[in-house]
């Protein structure tokens, strides 16, 4: 199948769609390059949450009224979007959850505190966001289990050769993070998952910076537990979901209790609400669930094969600039696949008075470690500048950015 | 967020501080040092350790050593000027206007932590434990 790009006049009329992209900043026009750390939302997003609110607003499940039973079906609806969007079997293995960071800490809560032993290992990679690493350490702390970590080689890429020696009959999880948010590598998650078959651990794959930019079919994956947030996907805050394998979830006990998530309650204890409502206690934010579903149709109408064309243009062309320039260290080796999205500094330039200067252009741009600093300590990396790009981008603005970093430099070092 | 926030930085204006980042002014470490005291932010990696002497409630000598961004490092380096020689009291009682008028361009929200970094470790160091920084719960 041929993936056709998105052209530059279909990248101009979807920029029309966003209305924070004709913003100005210091009195320069916005261009928005920390796409990593949250995306923008196009006006169908926007205004069908405010729709929403204004003809449809009334509590989820169990109301007789007319709003409340549109209100239901609308959240329910918002599940089986997301559940095609993934290619999920049944639209009951998506839990909605308010990010990313929810969604990994619900597995570690109840599966990890289900499933694992004081003698048992759960493997990460070297790469993962805090969100990934943390939840893991606590329980370690809790439970008595090992977590252990997978290194990068010196190209950047994960070492399967450690992978394999980490991963034993020990490992009752394995977990990586799709794409980096710090080097934009996408990682073999396929390879990783075999080394997790071969001893029969969960594999878990975070996904909040992949789904964003790349097609992806969890059947295909085979992937036990999945995870993303809305809105770094041109979504709203306030929610994200998990996917996770339906017979994972029927054992699995709650995480957060209380409201929705029961089928009943007497003094002597309670019994669970079927999925994927036994793990979204009290009122879920159902507004942004629709808004949620809406940037999914968004994605799906541009077509996800061509958002990815589209930024594998744009990362060849900003690669090459960025690394012929010589005032420039730049972090990761960018082999295999990897995303639009950069990890460099200014030779002699703090990140944070670089990105304040860029700010003067009008230019956002993340500096600081991208809550990842094991993974920075693991390559000598203090704090970076990280420039990520979505298709809403231009190379006109990459282009900005490159004259941008001109003047910083001058600025700085002369 | 306001439409129009403060600029972070006027480069225009910059040079003052640039100036202090490329040349700090009392560079160094103390050694034996009566007070030595150092804290950083985690966020972003500034980090500063402050040691001085005194006498008779003097500060009679201050030295800085750190790394991190031109605000934070010329900060401390303008800071060690404006206390060197002082009472020990009037240094304690610096407030954060005072610290960042004397950084003489404007400092933005979001550069803030940069800016009264010195101050914060300098001032831990003086009061010792009993430092609490009432700002830091509003």
């Amino acid at each position: 199948m041929e993936n056709k790009a998105l052209c530059e006049i279909e990248v101009e009329k979807i920029r029309e769609d966003f209305p924070i992209l004709s913003r100005e900043i210091n009195g320069k026009p916005l261009v928005y390059l920390d796409n990593a750390a949250t995306t923008q939302k196009p006006l169908s997003v926007i205004e069908r949450m405010a729709n929403f609110s204004k003809t449809t607003n009334a509590n989820i499940h169990r109301a007789i009224h007319t709003l409340g039973y549109e209100a239901t079906v609308a959240y329910e609806n918002a599940h089986k979007s997301v559940a095609r969007f993934i290619g999920a079997k049944s639209w009951r293995e998506i839990v909605f959850v308010r990010n990313a960071t929810e969604a990994l800490n619900l597995v570690a809560h109840s599966f990890g505190e289900k499933y694992l032993k004081p003698s048992d290992e759960v493997v990460l990679t070297i790469m993962e966001h805090h969100s990934n690493i943390v939840p893991w350490l606590v329980l370690r702390d809790k439970l008595g289990i090992k977590v252990k970590f997978i290194k990068t080689k010196e190209d950047g890429t994960l070492d399967f050769d450690e992978a394999e020696k980490l991963i034993t009959k020990k490992t009752k999880l394995v977990g990586a993070i799709h794409a980096s948010n710090v080097l934009g590598v996408v990682n073999d998650v396929k390879k990783l998952r075999e080394l997790a078959r071969n001893v029969n651990a969960k594999f878990l794959v975070d996904g909040a910076q992949s789904l964003p930019h790349i097609q992806i079919n969890v059947n295909e994956l085979d992937c036990d537990f999945f995870a993303a947030s809305a809105h770094k996907m041109a979504g709203p805050t306030g929610i994200g979901f998990l996917y996770a394998k339906r017979e994972l979830l029927e054992n699995m006990p709650p995480f957060l209790t209380g409201g929705d998530m029961i089928k009943t309650v007497t003094v002597e204890g309670a019994t669970w609400n079927e999925l994927p409502f036994k793990f979204e206690a009290g009122t879920p934010a159902f507004t942004e669930a629709v808004g949620f579903e809406e940037a999914i149709k968004y994605l799906s109408n541009i077509g996800m094969d061509k958002i990815l064309a589209y930024e594998k243009e744009l990362e060849e062309f900003i690669l090459k600039q960025l690394q012929s320039m010589k005032y420039i260290e730049f972090y990761g080796h960018r082999k295999g696949e990897n995303l639009a999205l950069f990890s460099f500094n200014i030779k002699g330039v703090h990140p944070h008075d670089a990105a304040s200067f860029l700010d003067r252009f009008g230019i956002a741009v993340r500096s600081g470690n991208h809550c990842a600093q094991p993974l920075m300590n693991h390559l000598n990396m203090e704090n970076t500048l990280r420039a990520s790009f979505y298709f809403y981008n231009t190379k006109k603005e990459a282009e900005k950015l490159f004259s941008a970093l001109e003047e910083t430099n001058r600025f700085f070092n002369r | 967020m306001e439409e129009n926030k403060p600029l972070d930085i006027d480069p225009l204006m910059m040079d003052f501080l640039l100036e202090h980042y490329k040349h700090p002014h009392n560079f160094g470490e103390i050694d034996p040092a009566e007070i030595a005291y150092e804290d950083g932010n985690p966020s972003c990696g500034d980090q500063i350790k402050i040691t001085l002497n005194t006498k008779e409630g003097i500060i009679e000598d201050i030295k800085f050593k750190g790394k991190g961004c031109i605000v934070s490092q010329a900060a401390a380096s303008i800071l060690t000027d404006m206390v060197k020689g002082k009472k020990i009291e009037e240094a304690k009682n610096i407030s954060k206007e005072e610290m960042l008028e004397n950084l003489v361009i404007p400092i933005g929200p979001m550069r803030l932590k940069c800016a009264l970094l010195a101050l914060k470790v300098l001032k831990k160091g003086l009061y010792g434990k009993d430092y609490c920084d009432e700002d830091e719960d509003e």
